[in-house]
């Protein structure tokens, strides 16, 4: 950010925290809309939003190293993305795109490259953003993911209790229910969209529990998730529409504004404080006042929202179609349920899904042979890393069995290290015993369709066909 | 050489023997103790071979560092004499040492 339009934007969060009191929170966001698209009018944009058009990617052997751009929306649709991270692990493990729509930027695609960055918070910073591209301007929501220590420790322990132990005892037998619920309404030897009906159906009732939001309207946030995930200028998702972001954003402050003034006015009424997300923010001294500091507030609810949507979500399907490209690991699962924790772990590996997370170096930093100068653009490809040669044997194998499937990076490592990946590992365990009881066959039917995105690795379709088991 | 003693959350026990110079996360491993992950493989990078040295046991650990001590602040069963496993070396001194294991790896 340059110190300008960083002093204009300190100024804009000044503005915005002194007046929220007065000023309802989904009101100033509209207001900001406004005063974006006024200032683009005058100004211009500080870069032209990039709009996507999916033409066929050439073949990575055909390219000169620095021509190679890793940054295209398309790279994983068209599965491309494996031989193009391998030609940059082997021949080019830290390397320098300079002229990517994103602006330029560093890769890092070996694993042990990847845990020295995400390690060194001291040399690489998570602020402003952790996705390679920009939020749509005048959006940039605050959130402890994109934060450095030591803000990040104090809010990111102010909820961490979410998924402590003590709840995460109480979450299994409710995760059970409904997963056995979703499960048996499914259609038989039929097939149907696996997405919205198991994967987005399991993970938003989750999110839902995890927020005590409405449940009838939980939707909604799967609705918010995917559209500030999937901005085209953040992450080259499909949404390239500014003011329809602006327009969830507002929608999201004003539903969540509501949930936290609801459960105050509850709390003050002498009520007792319950186990979900608010109320720990609520209890929390550090985070009681979240709701005077809305782009904190916002960021901190859609980082929850999105860390647990995409991920989970995109892990459930993931999970069917490695069976299917890999069906002899089915047979193994059958005849030994017991590797299911381990075979949870190879998913998430297997899957990736979320493909990296980005950094700035905060100072000139030798790596791999190169200077990256401070200021710069860092990206840790954690899909590549879990399919690095040097790391994982035959990476590019599912095996439910594999030795050292716990390894992988799909959490990160370090102080950003997922959160919620204990009660991610819980939803995808329960979700795989309660399958095995139910059915003999899971059929992929037909090649699956793969979301534009960067950022997101995952599946808008995926037909499946199931047939029971004769004994049930 | 030592023994360890490690305390499953539910109070299972389970001694192992180590050599001088191995971590308290590799010598668990080695062992399949359960209850240790070590996703990471002994970085300092993931918090999960989150152990609870004995009260009469802690002094002779050694004291973790500005990084430990940051992965240790993310676990939510956090006590005063925890340890992360990777980080703490065997030594003579800690022969009969007495480990407790969390209920679960954050």
């Amino acid at each position: 950010m340059s110190t300008i339009s960083k002093t204009l934007y300190d100024i804009q969060s000044h503005v915005i925290n002194a007046t929220s009191k007065i000023v309802p929170m989904h009101r100033q966001i509209h207001g900001l809309k406004l005063l974006m698209g006024a200032k683009k009018k005058a100004f211009g944009t500080r870069r032209p939003v990039p709009e996507f058009v999916e033409s066929a990617i050439p073949d990575v052997n055909t390219l000169a190293l620095e021509d190679i751009d890793v940054s295209n929306p398309f790279l994983y649709r068209q599965d491309q993305w494996r031989a193009y991270f391998k030609r940059l692990r082997d021949e080019a493990p830290v390397h320098y795109q300079k002229k990517s729509p994103f602006g330029p930027f560093w890769s890092v695609t070996r694993y042990e490259d990847i845990m020295f960055v995400d390690k060194r918070h001291d040399l690489f910073s998570a602020e402003p953003q952790i996705i390679l591209g920009d939020p749509p301007e005048g959006l940039s929501v605050e959130m402890f993911i994109a934060m450095d220590p030591p803000k990040h420790d104090v809010q990111r322990s102010s909820v961490q209790g979410v998924v402590a132990p003590k709840n995460l005892k109480e979450l299994e037998d409710l995760i059970r229910s409904r997963t056995k619920d979703v499960l048996d309404s499914l259609p038989l030897e039929k097939p149907f969209n696996w997405v919205p009906m198991v994967s987005k159906e399991l993970t938003g009732r989750m999110l839902a529990t995890l927020l005590d939001f409405p449940y009838e309207e939980r939707h909604k946030l799967v609705e918010w998730s995917d559209r500030m995930a999937g901005a085209a200028s953040a992450t080259g998702g499909e949404f390239a529409d500014e003011g329809s972001m602006f327009d969830a954003a507002a929608d999201m402050a004003r539903s969540f504004s509501k949930l936290w003034r609801d459960k105050e006015a509850r709390r003050a009424a002498g009520e007792e404080a319950g186990f979900d997300l608010i109320s720990l923010l609520q209890s929390n001294e550090d985070t009681k006042d979240l709701i005077n500091r809305p782009m904190e507030f916002i960021g901190n609810l859609t980082l929850l929202i999105v860390g647990g949507n995409d991920t989970t979500r995109n892990s459930m399907s993931g999970g069917l179609v490695a069976m299917k490209k890999f069906p002899q690991e089915f047979k193994k699962l059958k005849a030994k349920p017991e590797l299911i924790p381990n075979m949870v772990s190879e998913i998430i590996r297997w899957q990736t899904p979320l493909a990296y997370m980005r950094r700035i170096a905060k100072q000139d930093v030798e790596l791999g042979g190169d200077t990256i100068k401070k200021g710069d653009r860092v990206v840790m490809w954690y899909a590549s890393g879990n399919r690095d040669e040097r790391k994982f044997e035959n990476p590019d194998d599912f095996v439910i069995d594999r030795r050292d499937a716990r390894n992988h990076m799909s959490f990160g490592y370090g102080v950003h290290r997922c959160m919620g990946n204990r009660l991610a590992e819980l939803q995808l365990r329960i979700l795989w015993e309660e399958l095995l009881k139910r059915f003999d066959k899971i059929e992929v039917v037909a090649e699956p369709e793969l979301v534009q995105s960067n950022f997101v690795r995952g599946y808008s379709e995926l037909m499946v066909k199931l047939s029971p088991k004769n004994d049930s | 050489m030592g023994k360890v003693t490690f305390i499953e959350h539910d109070q299972t026990k389970h001694v192992a023997e180590f050599k001088h110079g191995s971590s308290l996360m590799q010598i668990a491993v080695d062992n399949a103790i359960p209850g240790i992950d070590g996703d990471c493989g002994g970085e300092c990078a993931c918090g999960t071979c989150h152990v609870i040295i004995a009260d009469e046991w802690f002094s002779k650990t050694g004291v973790p560092n500005e990084e430990e001590e940051q992965m240790l602040s993310m676990t939510p069963e956090r006590a005063s004499t925890s340890r992360l496993g990777c980080q703490v070396i065997a030594t003579d001194a800690m022969d009969g040492i007495f480990v407790y294991l969390p209920e679960f790896q954050m």
